[in-house]
């Protein structure tokens, strides 16, 4: 008899990956192995409304309940220490093991830590966790002088919450601008805008060079010399895949675990899947990359289950990623990078929708930020352009009286 | 016994779109398909109760927008992973160019 499927880190991806092994039908064991305390639950949520809602609450995945009528064991505050590839097996903390016949690592990511001799590590905070996320609540509250350090999304979701709850908020970025990676400047620019009509105080092109504890909070000493207080210090500046666990059992590594189209890693009986994966994407001309998405973390635990069941899926879903920020939302579809011409229409409530095209004209990503009931479906349609490798006409493209929906059936 | 309830003037939904209506307690969601028939379900993705007003319509077909499971609103059949259960549909008319369903 088969000893069954176990999935390491219980996760967007490993929980997804759980239910879909059921969902295909397997009947054998699933063991989910996760170590946090928690059941699995929603990090999107963690930087928005856990912050900005009346009383904090874990968005968990699936509850006890379900978990067991779908009879998957889910281990909480357990984590997997070694991986036997030789006898298929891993060795968790509390002393026990586990035979596996396929294995996924969902692993995730951790929050990247600010570095440098003068930085007190003490005096800042992160956010990954829903522990992170009840602490920080605590901590922005009206009143409350909040800095920012990274103008990236957990960032700027964490500006917009702690503004939302009456705290003064400051964002430093050391590019140029904020969200240089993946967002077209345009867009940047607009989410900018409304960040500042809330009242943070955006400062680009500036390092931190210091972080010291004070009487108050923080102190923070930016590249130009000036020093800003703080009652509170968040860092957001990234996120670093957890490779540890396949690194210590020899597997290849590469920006992440590197897996095959088909999430395999390097040994034929592990896949990996989510954050933790860097994987070739078969739109973008094979190019390796990794995601920090719900959406992808979905989608691959999806494909991983139906492939240790014996598929042979390439996962080649189309990028997609969203961002809320006061009562707007960022949409982005594809990758934006993978392109120079950026193409506009302007939809009914006037909100823009960039399409960006590479060379050979054909759709590679698509972006925008404004209402949801807006730009949500747009930015679907436009998806299932990007996957179809469509080269739509640049002009019907700009034109708002032009249905997507008819692009993509012409394509 | 027949319920018929005003949801919406017909021309409020687009051509192969949809529309969501709250009455009472519960939600539904009224398709207008490229042809200008209409239909209705309930409002809720049988998956993790997420409005499918907010999908996308092709064809006959409901795409949820949070995990992309589809429904064929004609007869509220499930299309597979990640929906299995499928939606419950509401008998719709047309008078006077309001849409009216029967939440019996
Ligand atoms: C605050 C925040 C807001 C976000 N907002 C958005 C958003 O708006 N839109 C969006 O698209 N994405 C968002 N994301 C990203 C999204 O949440 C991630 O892409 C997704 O959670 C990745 O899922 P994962 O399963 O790969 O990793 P994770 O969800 O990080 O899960 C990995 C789990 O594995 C566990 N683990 C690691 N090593 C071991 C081990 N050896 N043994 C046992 N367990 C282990 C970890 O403890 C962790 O619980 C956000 C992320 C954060 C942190
Ligand atoms: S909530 Fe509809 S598919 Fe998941």
């Amino acid at each position: 008899m088969s000893p069954g499927h176990v999935i390491v880190g219980a996760g967007e991806a490993g929980a997804r990956a759980a239910f879909a092994l059921r969902e295909q039908g397997y009947d054998g064991p699933v063991t989910l192995i996760g170590a946090e305390p928690l059941l699995p639950y929603e990090r999107p949520p963690l930087s928005k409304r856990a912050i900005t809602g009346e009383t904090f609450a874990v968005p968990f995945i699936a509850d006890k309940d379900r978990f067991a009528s779908a009879n998957i064991d889910c281990l909480t505050g357990v984590t997997v220490t070694d991986i036997d590839r030789a006898g298929q097996s891993v060795r968790l903390s509390d002393g026990a093991a586990i035979a596996y016949d396929r294995l996924l690592l969902a692993t995730g990511a951790y929050a990247r830590r600010l570095a440098g001799p003068e930085i007190d590590d003490p005096a800042v905070d992160y956010l990954r966790d829903a522990a992170d996320s009840e602490r920080l609540r605590d901590k922005l509250t009206a009143g409350a002088a909040v800095l920012v350090i990274g103008g990236g999304f957990i960032g700027l979701e964490l500006a917009a919450s702690a503004v939302q709850r009456g705290a003064t908020v400051t964002v430093v970025e050391a590019a140029e601008r904020i969200l240089m990676r993946g967002v077209p400047a345009a867009v940047a620019d607009a989410i900018a805008a409304r960040h500042r009509l809330a009242g943070v105080r955006l400062l680009c092109g500036q390092q931190v060079r210091a972080v010291r504890k004070t009487s108050q909070g923080a102190e923070v000493v930016l590249s130009d010399g000036a020093t800003l207080a703080a009652d509170v210090v968040i860092a957001g500046i990234g996120a670093v895949p957890d490779t540890d666990l396949a690194a210590r059992a020899g597997l290849e590594i590469d920006n992440g675990v590197k897996v095959d189209t088909e999430l395999q890693t390097s040994d034929p009986c592990i896949y990996a899947a989510g954050d933790c994966c860097s994987f070739p994407h078969l739109l973008f001309d094979g190019r390796r990359i990794r995601l920090e998405a719900w959406r992808n973390a979905q989608d691959q635990g999806n494909t991983a289950a139906r492939n240790m069941l014996g598929s042979a899926d390439a996962h080649a879903a189309v990028p997609w990623f969203w961002s809320d920020q006061y009562e707007l939302t960022l949409q982005i579809a594809g990758l934006a990078d993978a392109g120079e011409q950026v193409v506009q229409r302007d939809l009914a409530d006037g909100t823009p929708l960039r399409f960006t095209l590479d060379a050979e004209g054909r759709l590679v990503a698509a972006c925008a930020f404004g209402p949801n009931a807006t730009i949500a479906k747009e930015i679907r349609l436009a998806e299932m352009l990007i996957a179809r490798r469509a080269h739509p006409d640049p002009a019907a493209l700009a034109d708002p009286s032009q249905n997507l929906k008819a692009l993509l059936r012409a394509a | 016994m027949s319920n018929w309830v005003d949801a919406c003037a017909a021309d409020e939904i687009e051509a192969e779109d949809v529309r969501r209506f709250d009455h009472g307690d519960s939600t539904y969601a009224i398709y207008r398909t490229a042809d200008d028939k209409y239909h209705a379900t309930d409002g809720l993705c049988t998956h993790e109760l997420v409005h499918l007003a907010d999908g996308l319509v092709m064809d006959c077909t409901i795409e949820c927008p949070m995990h992309n499971g589809r429904f064929d609103f004609t007869t509220g059949k499930a299309q597979g992973a990640p929906v299995f259960v499928d939606l419950k549909t509401y008998p719709v008319k047309v008078e006077n160019g309001r849409v009216m369903i029967d939440l019996g």
